[in-house]
């Protein structure tokens, strides 16, 4: 019994330190039940199961842990035991159903589904599988992505597994309305148990747990934050031109006029993957409105007929005058060479493309995109838990590794996006490189909107078809047109 | 040795339409060749200056953070060599029957047959996923053999059908006489004779099957028993592409296919001359 | 004999029954399922299966996109399936002249075949890319300027009017090669005693080419016609490589869009819709000529 107490102080030291080990090993003194050692360590008899689980998993990759064949099993001394910590044994109790015996046995898969094929997402995904085989060595991760822009691909392969019952153990979703489109009351298993035991509720920006919320509850886990409103620029140019990044859209329009005809694009575009220049005009939008009013959109509050509507519109349609017009033939990344050329001056993408500056060797600007100082266009990507997950438990340390501070750390410096929590340490954040910091900063005081281009704002089928509508204006440059398609597409969605 | 201008022009046209049609693989096989700081898309012609078969390796071994197509050449080899003769005896089987055969309502079957293959497969996704779970087979490489199999049966059955059609009715005439059945005719008459059409159907359906990519990523959803098409288009990423690794697993994705042509093209024709394809 | 005759007669359907249900269930179950999807409200990731009439048929014809698609998709159609037609039948012509290096240049011409439709997209897509101002031009537009024929550049997939077109060219050129050797063989096919009858008649080597080699290669174009066409209405994979859907959904097809539909906006039921009216555009086209070809040969 003394042993076990000294054993509980242990855990509450550890607990303190951060999500460090999941659990310690004990030894049995006296023959004892599963529910008598659970009531000992968590003063409730009801973890035996997570004990057994816990113990299983270690038995086997360490064969010196006993191995547990029955719940109701009377253990000898000199038994060992991993305990697990008390918030991993609470989310077991909560995810496992006890006609899943199999589950009390340890080892299986972990399936994870993303479109993270190539590059830092590539890595920062491999770091938290890392940070998981450390402490489930149990678990085989199978990592199933396919490639394709905004999963483009991958959410034609996980829809059908979907409906035939057959899904990932945990899949890549966005944070946002796009889970509108995987029905989730009948397809996921809602995380409002787990943010409580784990503590998210409270690491989580307040703006983030309301983009997160979905019929009023939280359906995945978020790993990160990108921004979207950027500006890049081409230091060199604006230097030689004595520019200054715009605050406002009159001033980028003089910027344009100045670098026009000098061989260098002023505002360079591109749209193959469909997507980018929606993105661009959702930038727009956001400076065209308040906060409030851009959330209004999608929420049917802010009619699409407004003002600022057609004013980002009318902006778009002028930016066209002075973007580079092979734009279909680029992706966001081809269109980038422009600045890297030192031929482009300006782009609109959102953060990632930090990245590809960055092994490019680039010293490239950035500002907020004009007219969005204080404005944060927000989206954020998240691990869900299919209802029918194969593997439950193994999900359970999946979504800790990516709700914890060393799992999204460690993600977020390999993937160039910010930390989705808001306890990282000054020191910490220091370890990222300064954009992503002035990023972070950001993140704490500007107004919070979501991204609609990136699942944040709408379901993904109001996506496509502001999308459908926007690319069509690139070559129509019908406003009137646009800002009608814009409204049915708004009252298809929203039903009114 | 008549050097006509006529016959000139004529070699300078097809020498000219050779160079469009190499054109591509130029672009392929010099981008491949060159390394990451040196692919252009603005310079895309130039040769590359220095060699480098870096990009292979990367291509068929994997890089930084992505994996390479070796395991999943094995893979569509596994999946594609069943496949292939499995629909191409089937293809005799049926198009003989149909050819020889006529019992009734078999061109309406044939027809309805011709017509299904004209369906779009992306609408089909979701109930053929459904069914293959329903007998265990999905996510498995035998459940791709198996959908391969049944959407070839047209293609093969009419491409025999065409072939067998142009066996002269004297032979068969013959063999029945002798007392042969449907069975006896085509073990003694059209297996002997089915060569030119196999070399046909073999290679159309090795290069269909090889070169599928919506089945592919929708029943191998395991990476382990993904084809190379899957892992080739996991290749590119949604963040930075190497191209130079792109092309260059391209052409490994496409080397089987391309040697099968380069070096059986010519049974193929053979076979296409023997009629298998005339209508 | 008759005896025999009979347990042949059952043995032939029974040989081709296996065949016969797999079509039944993976094609015309599935288009059955599609069908009734088409008209009903199946409109999330969840099936929903109630009956709405032809709502989903209405909606995809007052979607500027999709009648968008449907027009690139004729154009594509007859560009592509003229063009292999076209460009087949002058090589085949060309090649039947008793050439040095025949073999060779067959296999030129034939081998782009053993591609897929993605490694030519991702190529074609370098290949059409115009380049710009800026940064100067490339693919076959640097190409043209290094040759002095600067002029005739244009925007290829990037110029909404052309859009489709390039994707076309892409295309014609991995199929060409294909037609070339049908028709190359149904040329060899021909008995020479046939052409020489026509000279010694007085005709011109283009009117034997009219009246005597192209009624025989009939056939021939038939099997051509239904494998292009049958490729063609299904074309996505090359869009996807090469070009999306394009400015202003110039590049855009049937296929492409239905996918987006069901799978990303999960308008599962107007996506069937799409695959029905697909289906359909074949029916009028296709199958009175596969019948009326049948019923020829068996006459013949």
């Amino acid at each position: 019994m003394r042993k076990v107490g000294w054993l509980l102080a242990v855990f509450v030291a550890v607990g303190l330190l951060g999500w460090a080990q999941a659990g310690a090993p004990l030894v049995l003194d006296k023959p004892s039940s599963l529910a008598n050692i659970s009531l000992a360590v968590f003063g409730d008899s009801a973890y035996a199961p997570a004990i057994m689980r816990a113990t299983n998993s270690k038995a086997l990759v360490d064969h010196t842990f006993a191995r547990i064949s029955r719940l109701d099993e009377v253990l000898p001394a000199g038994a060992k035991l991993w305990i697990p910590d008390a918030a991993w044994a609470k989310a077991f109790l909560a995810v496992w159903d006890p006609n899943r015996v199999e589950d009390l046995f340890g080892g299986g898969k972990l399936v994870v589904g993303s479109w993270w094929t190539a590059g830092g997402e590539a890595e920062g995904l491999e770091a938290l599988f890392a940070l998981y085989r450390e402490n489930f060595p149990d678990v085989v991760i199978v990592n199933a992505t396919v490639a394709g822009g905004a999963g483009f691909v991958f959410k034609a392969v996980l829809k059908p597994r979907l409906i035939a019952g057959d899904p990932p153990d945990t899949f890549q979703l966005h944070a946002g309305l796009e889970v509108e489109g995987y029905s989730p009351e009948v397809y996921l298993r809602p995380l409002d148990d787990l943010y409580a035991i784990f503590g998210w509720d409270k690491v989580f920006p307040p703006d983030l747990l309301d983009l997160m919320r979905y019929e009023g509850h939280y359906w995945g886990v978020p790993v990160n934050i990108h921004r979207s409103n950027v500006l890049w620029y081409n230091k060199e140019i604006f230097a030689k031109y004595n520019l200054k990044p715009p605050a406002n859209w009159d001033e980028f329009f003089q910027i344009c006029e100045i670098l026009k005809g000098k061989g260098i694009v002023p505002i360079t575009l591109a749209n193959a993957g469909g997507w980018e220049a929606p993105h661009l005009f959702e930038t727009i939008l956001a400076s065209t409105l308040t906060p409030e009013e851009y959330r209004g959109l999608w929420t049917g509050a802010t009619p699409w007929t407004h003002p600022g509507v057609t004013r980002a519109l009318e902006i778009l349609k002028k930016i066209l005058d002075y973007a580079n017009p092979d734009y279909s033939a680029h992706t966001w990344d081809t269109v980038l060479e422009y600045i890297a050329a030192g031929r482009g001056a300006m782009n609109v993408m959102g953060d990632w493309a930090m990245g590809w500056f960055m092994a490019k060797g680039v010293d490239v600007g950035w500002a907020p995109v004009p007219g969005t100082k204080g404005v944060f266009v927000a989206l954020s990507d998240t691990f869900a838990f299919p209802k029918r997950a194969p593997n439950p438990i193994n999900v359970i340390g999946w979504l800790e590794v990516c709700g914890s501070k060393e799992g999204q750390i460690a993600f977020n410096m390999r993937k160039g996006s910010i930390p989705a929590r808001t306890d990282i340490t000054a020191e910490e954040r220091a370890q990222f490189n300064p954009y992503l910091q002035s990023c972070m900063e950001d993140w704490a005081r500007d107004a919070i909107v979501p991204s609609v281009m990136h699942g944040a704002a709408a379901p993904e089928s109001w996506v496509v078809d502001f999308k459908d509508a926007i690319n069509l204006f690139l070559v129509t440059k019908d406003v009137a047109g646009t800002q009608a398609a814009l409204v049915a597409a708004a009252k298809a969605a929203l039903g009114k | 040795m008549k050097l006509h201008p006529a016959r000139l022009l004529l070699y300078l046209v097809l020498i000219a339409f050779a160079l469009y049609y190499l054109m591509p693989v130029y672009v392929l096989v010099v981008t491949s060749l060159k390394s990451f700081a040196e692919v252009n898309l603005y310079r895309m012609w130039n040769p590359p200056r220095t060699f480098s078969l870096e990009s292979f390796r990367r291509a068929l071994f994997g890089g930084m953070g992505y994996q390479g197509l070796a395991p999943n050449i094995l893979n569509s080899v596994i999946m594609v060599l069943p496949a292939t003769l499995i629909s191409a005896a089937l293809g005799s089987l049926n198009g003989y029957i149909f050819a020889r055969w006529q019992f009734r309502g078999a061109n309406t079957l044939f027809t309805l047959a011709l017509f299904g293959m004209f369906i779009p497969y992306q609408s089909i996704l979701i109930p053929l996923v459904q069914t293959l779970k329903s007998i265990g087979l999905y996510g498995t490489i035998p459940g791709l053999i198996l959908t391969h199999v049944i959407y070839g049966i047209p293609i093969t059955t009419l491409i025999f059908r065409n072939y067998y059609a142009t066996v002269p009715k004297e032979l068969v005439e013959a063999a029945r006489i002798d007392g042969a059945g449907l069975l006896g005719v085509y073990r003694r008459i059209m297996l002997p004779l089915s060569l030119p059409g196999f070399a046909v159907v073999l290679i159309w359906q090795f290069t269909s099957i090889w070169n599928d990519f919506l089945f592919a990523v929708t029943i191998a959803q395991n990476p382990a028993v993904q084809p190379v098409t899957v892992a080739l288009n996991n290749l590119a990423g949604s963040f930075i592409v190497e191209w130079n690794v792109q092309m260059a697993g391209a052409l490994l994705a496409a080397l089987p296919t391309l040697l099968v042509y380069i070096f059986l093209g010519r049974y193929f024709m053979r076979g296409l001359l023997a009629g298998s394809l005339k209508g | 004999m008759w005896f025999k005759r009979k347990r042949d007669q059952i043995l032939s359907v029974l040989l081709v029954l296996p065949s016969a249900l797999a079509i039944l269930v993976f094609v015309y179950a599935f288009i059955a399922l599609t069908t009734y999807v088409s008209f009903s409200n199946w409109n999330k990731l969840v099936p929903d299966y109630t009956f709405v009439g032809t709502a989903n048929y209405l909606r995809l014809f007052q979607n500027p996109r999709f009648l968008i698609t449907l027009r690139n998709l004729g154009v594509f159609t007859g560009l592509f399936v003229g063009g292999s037609l076209t460009l087949g039948f002058l090589l085949a012509v060309l090649l039947d002249r008793r050439i040095k290096a025949e073999g060779l240049f067959r296999t030129i011409y034939l081998y782009p075949l053993a591609l897929s439709f993605i490694v030519t997209g991702v190529v074609w897509r370098w290949l059409l890319n115009p380049g710009s101002p800026q940064m100067g031009s490339t693919g076959i537009n640097l190409l043209l300027e290094m040759m002095g024929l600067g002029f005739l550049k244009t925007g290829w997939y990037t110029d909404p009017r052309i859009g489709i077109i390039a994707v076309a060219v892409a295309a014609i050129w991995q199929m060409s090669g294909y037609v070339m050797a049908m028709y190359l063989a149904g040329l060899r096919g021909i008995p020479e005693e046939l052409r020489e009858a026509a000279r010694v008649d007085g005709a011109s080597e283009l009117q034997i080419y009219r009246f005597v080699v192209l009624p025989l290669l009939r056939p021939i174009t038939f099997g051509a016609l239904i494998v292009l066409g049958h490729i063609s209405l299904k074309i996505y994979d090359l869009v996807v490589a090469m070009t999306g859907p394009g400015p202003g959904y110039s590049c855009d097809v049937p296929a492409y869009f239905m996918w987006e539909l069901t799978f990303r906006a999960n308008r599962f039921a107007q996506g069937a819709g799409i695959a029905i009216i697909l289906l359909a555009i074949v029916s009028i086209l296709i199958v009175p000529y596969l019948r009326y070809s049948l019923r020829r040969e068996v006459e013949a």
